[in-house]
């Protein structure tokens, strides 16, 4: 285990209408991209400005490379951030943006010089330096931004929604681009979206935020294949949340009953129900098998509600009663052949649903 | 269809009539009178010839006048000098203030112009008497053994400028900090600027539009507020609007015209040097 680059110690932070965040540590190792997902009013923000040192926590310390700079002012930090709006200096163009960091240290002209062409190199802006932040496109700016915050080389790079502003294809480009641009410098990454298929896409690891508290930590498939709350699977991709109480406990698993049907289940690590408690399974569409026959483990039976063909899958309702239906899909190569009203039977193998504490109403 | 346009169209001309008779009439028409005036000659008891002649310019180049004009630009630069130093951090300051405290000290500010300045003025003149309020405390609490004198210095005609002034200062750099995006500052900090550092590289540049405006709104009334130097100065040292006045009081309506063009010129300068340095859509009035 390598030490941490930067260590998050219980921070809590009051603006006085009660804790943002919520006694959070987290241990950033060096190199990683690190993803803060959540909502809007998670306090991901926040954190990522007590990072930066524009924000003080109302309790709590922060480590950079071991030192706490929990006192420091942002311009004693070793960390540089790419804001969510760029807030690139309009008044400059794009060379003096860049090299506005290194003006404060009084490096050399020459030394700027070169820095500077080899940051916009690296962000394909070479030939941009006389434009003016009003002359260019959202995502140039964006580029900017980001050549304006790395070209000081920071031990952290923190990067508040980024692309938010981006249109989807634009997005998905810088995406890439970004992570591209991550693994060449080799500079610890920690990144803010509320778009979970954002941070899947990018992310070394995944801090899943929820009203100022760590929910679950992971890798983008650790966190989408096994959620550890009912909040982490919801808010991560498309799920059939089964709310039931548990009825039985075996060697073999835990029978949950949902809606009248007795469903099979497999405790987790952290999560051990005993009889009569509330769980929920967190079941993905995609892995919700139907057929016209009982084999591979479908035993259940349902009733098609409806079917709708959309991006190239096919999303089909069962009714497993009048209070339960489940959303399947497939991919349309294997388009079923099923009608309206037809019964099936439904199945899904129990290690790809896991078994949640049904607790979202508290958090919520 | 048409008809109608058109008749909306006639309607809405006529709406902006009053505002052109009223720039015609007041400012076209009585700055042509001015103008026109300045090329006459004086008439030997009142009123004028109607004798053309270039003297009263020429007149206007003697070092008598010049002194006048160029004492004037220094009251003027001097005043424009203090207003910026204490009022764009005033502006400042109030933008950053939470809006309950803001709106008091709007009102603060405001408040003075629910009373004539000329008798806010005749305020400063109590105040600053030999047995007035502020040498009486001065006294007492024994920090000087004499009354100071106060009232007619330069001192004090400054002070009256600037206290006259300084809402205009004050004002436009509250608008251009307010709509500041501070986002960009705590960029410069993140970037290693101090915030001394940052404050000039970057609130300062982005918040001078507001800042020139304030200069020429000092600037170009601290020219020509004449009654203020004959209260607090005691026109001991003559100033161009004061200068107007003498001249008008004189009957020398020529000399008066011309001295009053040519500050029109010297206010006109200053614009341009404004716009020419890029002055924004906020001062659009000019």
């Amino acid at each position: 285990m390598s030490e941490p680059i930067l260590r998050l110690d219980s921070l809590c932070k009051d603006f006085g209408e009660g804790l943002v965040l919520n006694d959070l540590s987290l241990d950033i190792l060096p190199g990683e991209f690190l993803t803060l997902l959540g909502p809007s009013g998670c306090g991901k923000t926040t954190t990522l400005r007590i990072i930066a040192g524009l924000e003080r926590p109302t309790s709590g310390r922060v480590f950079l490379e071991g030192a706490d700079v929990t006192g420091l002012p942002p311009e004693k930090r070793h960390v540089n951030t790419v804001f969510q709006n760029y807030a690139l200096f309009p008044h400059m163009n794009v060379f003096q943006n860049v090299a506005y960091g290194l003006r404060v240290l009084k490096i050399s002209k020459q030394e700027q010089r070169e820095r500077v062409m080899a940051a916009l190199a690296l962000v394909r802006l070479s030939g941009y330096e006389r434009r003016m932040p009003s002359q260019l496109s959202g995502g140039q700016k964006q580029r900017v931004a980001i050549a304006r915050a790395v070209v000081l080389q920071p031990k952290v790079l923190l990067l508040d929604e980024p692309l938010g502003a981006l249109d989807l294809k634009l997005r998905q480009d810088m995406q890439k681009e970004l992570k591209q641009l991550q693994r060449q410098l080799g500079i610890t990454f920690v990144y803010i979206t509320h778009d979970q298929e954002e941070a899947l896409n990018m992310s070394s690891r995944i801090v899943i935020m929820h009203g100022g508290r760590i929910e679950q930590t992971g890798t983008p498939e650790d966190v989408y294949e096994h959620p550890r709350t009912l909040f982490a699977a919801d808010f991560i991709g498309q799920s059939n949340l089964l709310h039931g109480v548990v009825t039985a406990i075996s060697s073999d698993g835990i029978t949950l009953d949902v809606e009248g049907v007795s469903l099979p289940a497999l405790p987790s690590d952290t999560f051990r129900p005993a009889v009569g408690e509330r769980a929920a399974l967190c079941l993905r569409p995609q892995r919700v098998r139907y057929g016209s026959t009982a084999q591979h483990g479908m035993t259940l039976r349902g009733i098609i509600r409806s079917k709708e063909y959309a991006g190239g899958m096919q999303h089909t309702q069962i009714a497993l009663n009048d209070r339960f239906t489940l959303n399947a899909v497939t991919q349309s190569a294997e388009l079923d052949s099923y009608a309206l009203g037809s019964e099936v039977y439904v199945g899904w193998s129990i290690r790809h649903a896991p078994l949640v504490p049904d607790a979202l109403g508290e958090a919520v | 269809m048409e008809d109608q346009q058109r008749r909306d169209l006639r309607f809405a001309r006529l709406l902006k009539l009053p505002m052109y008779l009223w720039t015609i009439v007041f400012v076209f028409v009585a700055l042509l009178y001015v103008i026109g005036l300045s090329f006459l000659s004086r008439g030997e008891v009142v009123g004028v010839t109607g004798e053309v002649t270039l003297s009263n310019y020429a007149r206007l180049a003697s070092p008598d006048y010049l002194k006048v004009l160029l004492q004037s630009l220094k009251l003027a630069a001097l005043t424009t000098l203090i207003c910026i130093v204490v009022g764009y951090p005033f502006g400042y300051l109030m933008a950053r203030l939470n809006p309950m405290a803001r709106s008091v000290v709007m009102l603060l500010i405001i408040v003075p112009f629910w009373t004539n300045a000329l008798i806010r003025i005749y305020g400063w003149r109590i105040l600053f008497l030999a047995n007035g309020p502020l040498n009486t405390l001065l006294l007492s609490l024994g920090l000087i053994k004499e009354p100071l004198k106060l009232l007619y210095t330069d001192g004090a005609v400054l002070l009256g400028m600037v206290y006259a002034l300084i809402p205009f200062m004050i004002l436009p750099t509250f608008t251009t900090v307010d709509k500041l995006d501070f986002s960009v500052v705590e960029a410069a900090r993140d970037l290693g600027a101090s915030p001394l550092y940052a404050f000039f590289t970057v609130t300062v540049p982005l918040t001078l539009a507001g800042l020139m405006a304030g200069c020429v709104l000092v600037f170009i009334p601290s020219m020509g507020l004449f009654f203020l130097n004959d209260l607090l100065g005691g026109s001991k040292s003559v100033l161009a609007g004061g200068l107007i006045q003498q001249l008008i009081n004189s009957r020398d309506l020529p000399m008066a015209a011309a001295l009053s063009v040519l500050l029109l010129a010297v206010t006109g300068a200053v614009i341009a040097v404004y716009r020419k340095l890029g002055g924004s859509g906020d001062m659009s009035m000019f």
